[in-house]
């Protein structure tokens, strides 16, 4: 009886960080949940919906439209940033003084604030000013990502690829420097060539820190906002309106709080899901 | 099978070496004969590793050259030296299984799949790992990594030296003892030259023929088991072998005889020393160390009990002498005297001995 007494005496201890995290993540996500079932014009007036608001979000056309270009742009991001990334980790210097140097130019673009990120590309793509924009239409290319789509998303890959390769360079160096050089020895004597070294060292002592490379990648670039609602504020038309941006012109524009929040909810439950199934397929083949 | 021999070799990690403690490794000429166990013995940061990367060449020597039998291999790149090594840390590559990694180097040269099947599972029963083929290498116990790594040297039928760098720190005690008994009968086997680093006087001394202790970058003695006991040729040495280590006293030398506590010390071998400003001492391990009715006057400070016998140690003036008394024979009760057996008593100059 004593020990579950004492055992008790836990939960103040606790209770600080319960509190904390029931104001910054349980209760707004509540009153989200709250939005979600329920029809308001204002005036703290609700009316009860159930879940249609739901139904009509998982039916809508503009949800699916945006849904998809969400995942085909967050599929190329990862596509072209891992590899590039760790490409990038394995050509850098082990050591000496250059080490210091690219690490800070790598670091670079990831202390620029996200809206400055757009900003910058902003200018320095337009067509008609813009270095970039210049440069692509000089070659001969018609390119102006105000007005083509296709432009519009090559310029927001690029900014993205820019920005947060970085990331993925910087998570991906630690986990080389982090192999003994023993190993790189071992494979020396052992006769392997630089792609077996790359096979069956490198990477697989880099799949930890590659994991959570994925999945903050993956996660970021699911919910990007900041950045195309500054370079092409979701167009042209609806060519770079991803979930983000959609849910914001709901939300705000339309201001159809109900729809909104239902929206928001399936797509924290979208990023929820997909992190698990990775992570799980991740950490059984670990252990297998 | 070769004969590996250093030539004027020494090696500096500093790019332009100016002083001596720039050398990593001093100038030393050493032959490593074919088919010998060695043990390459010396605290952390003496060179052993450099010493032992050199020969497998993962490092190219900044002077000298280094030859197996006839070849000169000093910008032979280490997988076409024929040599195998076993690291401080096991190292296997996690994602393959037991086979796999024993398959590894047969592989990376192109051998015929039946060759290597047949090979590897030579090797495996040879190292106890037969069972664990099929499963993960990451899966293994630390000994059974370094297994492993041992396997994969072994497996190369051409291999002229396997070279161990403190292959056992990882590995809990009671299973050093057996991974060691491996080696030993491994090599009893196979008759391949084995060179193997230790800091750890035991290993060293069970495990070789010939060992070879290094201090700050220097060879200072290669020889037997016996022999570094008997007669260490450096004080480092006598400190470094032995438990516990030589004692070396400070000694004036007076009509070919040196003196210690102003008493003439007998030695049995001739002294040969000529009149110098050298550092002159006198060394002489505990164990030839007795109390008797002649000889330096002592107090005794300190008894410790280590079973069969005490370590008495004793002081005379400033100077600390160590001695082993059998556990059947009394401490003096007064007037305490030493007397240093003739036959194992030497006398170094600047840490040399004089022969």
């Amino acid at each position: 009886m004593n020990a579950k007494t004492s055992n008790q005496k836990g939960w103040l201890f606790v209770l600080p960080v319960v509190i904390l995290v029931a104001f910054n993540a349980l209760i707004p996500l509540m009153t989200v949940v709250n939005y979600s079932v329920q029809e308001t014009f204002g005036d703290n007036i609700f009316f009860w919906e159930g879940v249609k608001w739901y139904e009509d979000v998982l039916q809508s056309e503009r949800f699916h439209a945006s849904l998809i270009r969400q995942l085909f742009f967050t599929s190329v991001i990862l596509l072209i940033e891992v590899p590039l990334g760790v490409a990038i980790a394995l050509a850098m210097p082990r050591r000496g003084i250059w080490v210091s140097v690219c690490l800070v130019l790598m670091a670079l673009p990831l202390l620029i604030p996200w809206n400055v990120v757009g900003a910058m590309w902003n200018i320095f793509a337009l067509p008609d000013i813009g270095l970039l924009g210049r440069i692509i239409n000089g070659m001969g290319f018609d390119y102006n990502f105000t007005q083509q789509p296709f432009a519009a998303w090559f310029t927001t890959i690029l900014m993205d690829v820019w920005h947060w390769t970085s990331l993925v360079v910087l998570l991906a160096y630690a986990g080389l420097r982090s192999i003994p050089d023993a190993y790189y020895q071992a494979a020396k004597i052992d006769g392997a060539s630089p792609w077996a070294v790359f096979r069956y060292i490198q990477l697989p002592k880099m799949k930890r820190v590659l994991t959570i490379a994925i999945l903050l990648r993956f996660m970021d670039s699911f919910m990007i906002y900041t950045e195309p609602f500054v370079l092409t504020g979701g167009g042209p038309g609806n060519a770079t309106t991803f979930l983000s941006i959609d849910l914001v012109k709901i939300a705000l524009g339309q201001f159809d709080l109900g729809p909104a929040a239902a929206m928001s909810l399936i797509y924290f439950l979208i990023v929820l899901l997909v992190c698990w199934v990775f992570y799980t397929l991740m950490m059984r083949s670990e252990q297998s | 099978m070769s004969r590996i021999s250093l030539r004027d070799v020494r090696h500096s990690y500093v790019k332009d070496p100016q002083g001596d403690e720039d050398w990593a490794l001093k100038t030393m000429s050493v032959d490593w004969s074919d088919g010998g166990a060695y043990a390459l013995l010396g605290p952390s940061g003496c060179g052993k590793t450099t010493l032992l990367n050199i020969i497998s060449g993962l490092l190219t020597p900044t002077a000298g050259r280094v030859w197996f039998d006839d070849e000169d291999v000093t910008d032979t790149p280490p997988d076409q030296r024929n040599i195998a090594q076993v690291f401080q840390f096991p190292v296997v590559y996690d994602t393959m299984t037991v086979y796999d990694n024993l398959a590894f180097p047969l592989r990376n040269r192109g051998v015929a799949a039946p060759d290597i099947d047949a090979k590897v599972r030579e090797i495996a029963a040879m190292l106890d790992l037969g069972d664990m083929l099929p499963s993960r290498a990451a899966g293994l116990t630390a000994d059974g990594k370094q297994k492993i790594s041992l396997g994969r040297g072994l497996v190369r039928p051409d291999v002229n030296v396997i070279m161990f760098d403190e292959p056992l720190t990882v590995i809990d005690p009671h299973l050093k003892w057996l991974l060691r008994s491996k080696l030993k009968e491994l090599h009893q086997q196979l008759g391949t030259t084995m060179i193997y680093v230790t800091h750890d006087q035991t290993e060293a001394l069970t495990f070789a023929d010939q060992v070879v202790v290094m201090h700050e970058g220097t060879v200072v003695q290669i020889g037997t088991p016996v022999e570094l006991f008997e007669r260490p040729q450096h004080t480092f040495v006598g400190h470094f072998i032995g438990s516990p280590g030589m004692n070396v006293l400070p000694c004036r030398i007076d009509g070919g005889k040196p003196h210690f506590g102003g008493q003439a010390i007998p030695i049995e071998h001739a002294l040969a020393h000529r009149d110098g400003d050298e550092r002159l001492e006198i060394g002489v391990r505990p164990e030839f160390v007795k109390f008797d009715k002649e000889g330096i006057p002592v107090d005794i400070v300190k008894v410790s009990d280590v079973g069969r016998f005490s370590i008495v140690e004793t002081r005379h003036g400033e100077h600390v002498i160590k001695l082993l008394l059998p556990e059947d024979e009394a401490l003096p009760s007064e007037d305490a005297r030493i007397h240093f057996d003739p036959a194992h008593t030497q006398v170094y100059a600047d840490g040399w001995m004089v022969n």
